[in-house]
């Protein structure tokens, strides 16, 4: 055999290179795509360079630690004018970081309800989604965004005729105000059980699983989820004292002072961001659901299941398979949606991006670190959907 | 031997009106209370809405005040501006010129959504119509007065920037698409670079780059105007996308496909233009326009960078003294508008996919 092959290889003609010989074409291809690359890259760096020096522009990254000289409207952390760049930059990226992850488990929350809501038995039901569906994904979000935004600063009234919703909650064109708990260690704590609910949940969920796969008895994982999300903060709060008074929103001249604020522009860009990707996500669901073999339904409603015990048991988890890629980008353009908060004032980091090239002229840098930011994000969600993708893939043979 | 059995009543009917409310609105203790829910909402938020926008609503007053006295919506504003949002800044006496470009790039869209236009003939059609278009609003030559673009605006430049868009970058999405599926790794790296690079980015920021690093980035006293500076940022953004929408199409066609042209002796090119595309982009089509819709609603986002599309120039018309305080109809309008095109290229996209769809449906 070995003899043979030898003697096939020295019987072929030596290579030498021909235009039709696919590999050197392909050698030629590709070296011409990348000089090309190359030579358009130099050309545009080497103009980019000249006009920088022409104007007198210098290139880097230095004016980060200069004072900004800006105040921003509303920020996680403390922030004056007198601070740096990077600073402001940061409080940018926290400002997105924030509105995305709120903005992603509201509008996972609301478009899987609208989702199922659609292929709802109930006529009415089904066609109130069908209508949110239609109405949202149609119309820019931009455009959204300034309806919200004039709905809220145009016809809502100013401070001092401000609407009551409930006592202490005040909803007026300068946003909406909410009683907040006073600093005190006892809400601290009932943050630690907040986050120490979800590890114990983790726990219990393994637990379960391994008690069902030995015994077959299942174990009420919903309801003890349920009350270990509710038990852990509130069981916190009563170790720290359980204090009662709040930080109730009064009056005072023209504004309310106190309290925690959902400003006009955070208002505005999460109502719109979560409206408008819940009318995708329900859509994602929907076709996730019906991707599920019909014989599902009727085998499980054979086996006396009832539409909702077959719906969460059944169909959910097999739908979650085909619902996983495309909820993925639905993330992923919520985050980056987010940009339009520029639009209405909210300051995310393009905005602030935006104001800090305005000032200092570094363009290319800013719209680096616009760039490096969204990059950043964009794969961070998808290597974790890619993580949970992994996780609940089906295991085949 | 038989015996006669009483017969059984027959059952409750399931058919009429009541058969149907009772099947579809009640049919269990939760779905009843939905539907009371959703009754009680919609009696809560239509009849209000209905008199705003309908019965105390004002659609001839000449003057703000007169048209904010009755308390309802304010439809006279959208009389007095509509030119204005239509057509933004372009001059007045010429504003039939980009009502006849509107026209014309309807009539491209909706006949290439006419499966019997699927042909090369689609080529120049979108040609022609695109240097008509070109000529009806720059002007300049068939004795039309010269209007610079910086004076465009409103709906037709919405649907030039999402067409020209579309269409220019169409070719190149194609391009990256076999580029990234191709066997070379110099080529195929680069192609990847760039579609998740740009996929990776909002569209904002490509915005932001093409006002403010694109002049940088060419030779000294050369410059593009901004109108085609945001022109190209849209292209760059759709090729993108395009390219893995066609990349789908092109993952959907049986290996057999690609062998059987390989065995045929095809070369890359033949194999490609004769066998591969013409099935992959077919099967693409319903993706594609969903992708038109996209970049149809995303060309609002050049507002931000100051040009006067649809939304900008309703911006504008907000801001006269004159007639302070009419957003929301302002904006109902203008929404009104790109729904009705997005609607129904989205239907059309459903039925489409309908009609294409030969595998296996319940």
């Amino acid at each position: 055999m070995a003899d043979h092959q030898s003697k096939g290889a020295q019987s072929a003609p030596p290579r030498r290179l021909s235009w039709n010989d696919p590999d050197v074409r392909s050698v030629v291809y590709q070296v011409v795509a990348v000089s090309i690359v190359v030579m358009v890259a130099w050309f545009l760096i080497s103009n980019t360079l000249h006009n920088l020096s022409i104007r007198n522009i210098s290139t880097g990254f230095d004016f980060l630690g200069r004072e900004s000289g800006f105040a921003i409207g509303e920020s996680p952390i403390a922030f004056g004018p007198e601070n740096t760049y990077a600073r402001a930059i940061l409080v940018g990226l926290l400002n997105t970081i924030r509105v995305a992850v709120i903005g992603i488990i509201l509008a996972t929350i609301i478009g899987t309800v609208v989702g199922i809501a659609r292929l709802s038995k109930n006529w009415l039901i089904a066609k109130l989604s069908m209508i949110y569906v239609e109405v949202i994904r149609n119309v820019p979000l931009l455009l959204q965004l300034f309806f919200w935004y004039a709905l809220i600063t145009e016809t809502l009234p100013g401070p001092r005729s401000a609407i009551t919703i409930m006592p202490g909650v005040f909803m007026s064109n300068r946003g909406i105000k909410v009683p907040a708990p006073t600093d005190h260690g006892a809400f601290d704590l009932a943050a630690i059980g907040f986050l120490l609910a979800f590890v114990l949940i983790g726990i219990m969920v393994n637990l379960a699983k391994k008690r069902q796969d030995a015994t077959g008895k299942a174990f009420p994982v919903y309801r003890a989820g349920l009350a270990l999300l509710v038990g852990m903060p509130v069981l916190g709060w009563l170790i720290g004292g359980a204090p009662l008074e709040l930080d109730v929103p009064k009056l005072q001249g023209f504004n309310f002072v106190g309290g925690a604020t959902l400003t006009p522009e955070f208002a505005a860009l999460l109502f719109g961001l979560v409206l408008y990707t819940a009318g995708f996500i329900a859509e994602v669901v929907r076709s996730g659901i019906q991707a599920v073999n019909y014989g599902q339904w009727e085998a499980a409603s054979a086996l006396g299941l009832t539409r909702s015990q077959t719906l969460r048991l059944i169909v959910l988890p097999q739908s979650l398979r085909v619902i996983i890629p495309p909820m993925t980008s639905q993330y992923l353009n919520l985050t980056k949606n987010s940009s339009l908060a520029v639009a209405i004032g909210y300051p995310d980091i393009v905005s602030i991006a935006n104001t800090t090239l305005n000032q200092t002229g570094q363009a290319i840098e800013g719209i680096m670190i616009i760039m490096a930011v969204y990059l950043a994000i964009s794969l961070s969600i998808s290597f974790f959907m890619n993580w949970y993708n992994k996780h609940i893939a089906l295991v085949e043979r | 031997m038989t015996t006669a059995t009483e017969s059984l009543p027959p059952p409750t009917s399931t058919t009429g009106p009541i058969a149907w409310v009772r099947e579809r609105l009640f049919s269990s203790p939760l779905n009843a209370i939905l539907t009371i829910l959703s009754v009680w909402l919609i009696l809560m938020s239509l009849p209000p809405f209905i008199e705003w926008a309908l019965i105390k609503a004002n659609f001839t007053a000449a003057t703000s005040q007169e048209c904010r006295a009755g308390g309802g919506a304010c439809w006279a504003f959208i009389g007095v501006k509509y030119r204005l949002m239509l057509f933004g800044l372009y001059p007045y006496d010429e504003q039939w010129r980009p009502l006849i470009a509107t026209v014309i790039l309807i009539a491209m869209i909706v006949v290439s959504t006419i499966p019997r236009f699927w042909t090369v003939i689609l080529l120049p059609i979108w040609v022609g119509g695109l240097i008509a278009v070109s000529v009806l609003m720059w002007g300049g030559v068939l004795g039309l007065r010269y209007v610079e673009d910086t004076l465009w605006g409103g709906l037709p430049l919405t649907l030039i920037l999402s067409t020209f868009g579309i269409a220019i970058a169409f070719p190149f999405g194609v391009a990256l698409a076999l580029g990234r599926r191709s066997k070379m790794p110099a080529i195929k790296t680069l192609c990847v670079l760039y579609i998740e690079l740009i996929r990776g980015v909002p569209l904002i920021s490509m915005l932001f780059m093409s006002s403010v690093m694109l002049p940088l980035f060419l030779p000294e006293g050369f410059s593009i105007d901004k109108l085609l500076r945001a022109q190209i940022a849209i292209i760059l953004f759709a090729a993108a996308y395009l390219a893995e929408v066609v990349r789908g199409g092109l993952q959907a066609i049986p290996k057999g496909q690609y062998e059987g042209a390989d065995s045929l002796g095809l070369s890359y090119g033949h194999k490609m233009g004769f066998i591969i595309l013409p099935q992959a982009l077919k099967i693409v089509i319903p993706p594609l326009v969903s992708l038109f819709i996209a970049v149809f609603k995303d060309t609002s986002l050049v507002v931000i960078i100051g040009i006067y599309d649809l939304m900008q120039s309703t911006k504008v018309a907000l801001t006269d003294p004159a007639w302070r305080g009419f957003s929301i109809e302002a904006y109902i309008f203008v929404s009104m508008i790109y729904f009705v095109f997005c609607y129904s290229m989205s239907k059309y996209s459903q039925n489409l996919e309908k009609r294409l769809a030969t595998g296996h449906k319940r």
